[in-house]
């Protein structure tokens, strides 16, 4: 028997706005962390979502400049969390957003590096006058 | 959201960093303070020790990394204590278990500096 198509109202959907401040960063990954946590993801899990959303947030915060605030939306997928993370920042380029080298002693890229490492699907979505928009997804173990 | 610093003097011209918290991207300019001040005086050997630690990020990772960028300048060393599991993930797969002495007791650290 074929499964219904979910309609795009039956994904259960939690957003959060948090200033693009550092002093904030906290808050939105321990608030991911309690979506993530309601998902039944395990302990390990929610903490590789918990430092990718952080590490998301700082990007914003570091790379987007004149962002006043950044937009985190949680979906409840069946077999996973996506996350988005946007800032409304300028200066972002496609380019400069690069992961590091393992041998690479350089500080840059090590949070694209831990993003990348820690999640399953992760893509940008770049415009340098329009701000930056980061999609990542964490599967739940089949 | 709390990060302590806590600096004490070890054996010879070693000197031991206690962290304990979060180390973030608002936190973690603490931390570069504090082992800034150290190699500003002249304390290129250290033991930094993350046993208290419960969470570190890229920014956290950046300032441990300077930190010993600048004492090898000057001959010196940098070795953690780390036993939180997620925390040496992250070492792990940063490639920074290369780079960085990781010991799972200050013993251990202090013995491998001198």
């Amino acid at each position: 028997m074929n499964q219904p198509v979910p309609r795009a109202d039956d994904i259960d959907v939690v957003e959060l706005r948090v200033p693009c401040k550092a002093e904030w960063v906290a808050l939105a990954r321990l608030s991911v962390a309690a979506v993530a946590s309601r998902l039944h993801f395990s302990i390990d899990e929610i903490e590789d979502i918990k430092l990718a959303v952080a590490e998301a947030c700082t990007n914003a915060i570091q790379h987007a400049h004149g962002s006043s605030y950044i937009e985190i939306r949680c979906e409840a997928l069946s077999d996973g969390l996506r996350i988005q993370v946007r800032d409304y920042g300028r200066g972002t380029r496609p380019e400069s957003i690069r992961s590091r080298e393992l041998e690479d002693e350089r500080v840059g890229g090590l949070g694209v590096f831990l993003i990348r490492s820690l999640m399953d699907d992760v893509s940008y979505d770049v415009h340098p006058e329009q701000g930056t928009q980061l999609i990542m997804t964490k599967r739940l173990p089949v | 959201m709390d990060i302590k610093v806590n600096v004490r003097e070890a054996q010879g011209d070693c000197y031991v960093v206690d962290l304990g918290g979060e180390i973030d991207v608002y936190t973690s300019p603490k931390v570069k303070d504090a082992i800034g001040e150290l190699i500003d005086r002249g304390v290129y050997h250290l033991v930094i020790n993350l046993e208290k630690v419960r969470y570190i990020d890229s920014t956290g990772l950046g300032v441990l990394i300077g930190g010993l960028k600048r004492v090898r300048e000057h001959g010196g060393s940098v070795n953690l204590v780390c036993t939180n599991p997620q925390i040496k993930k992250i070492f792990d797969i940063t490639g920074l278990v290369k780079i960085f002495g990781i010991f799972e007791s200050e013993d251990a650290a202090m013995k491998a500096l001198v």
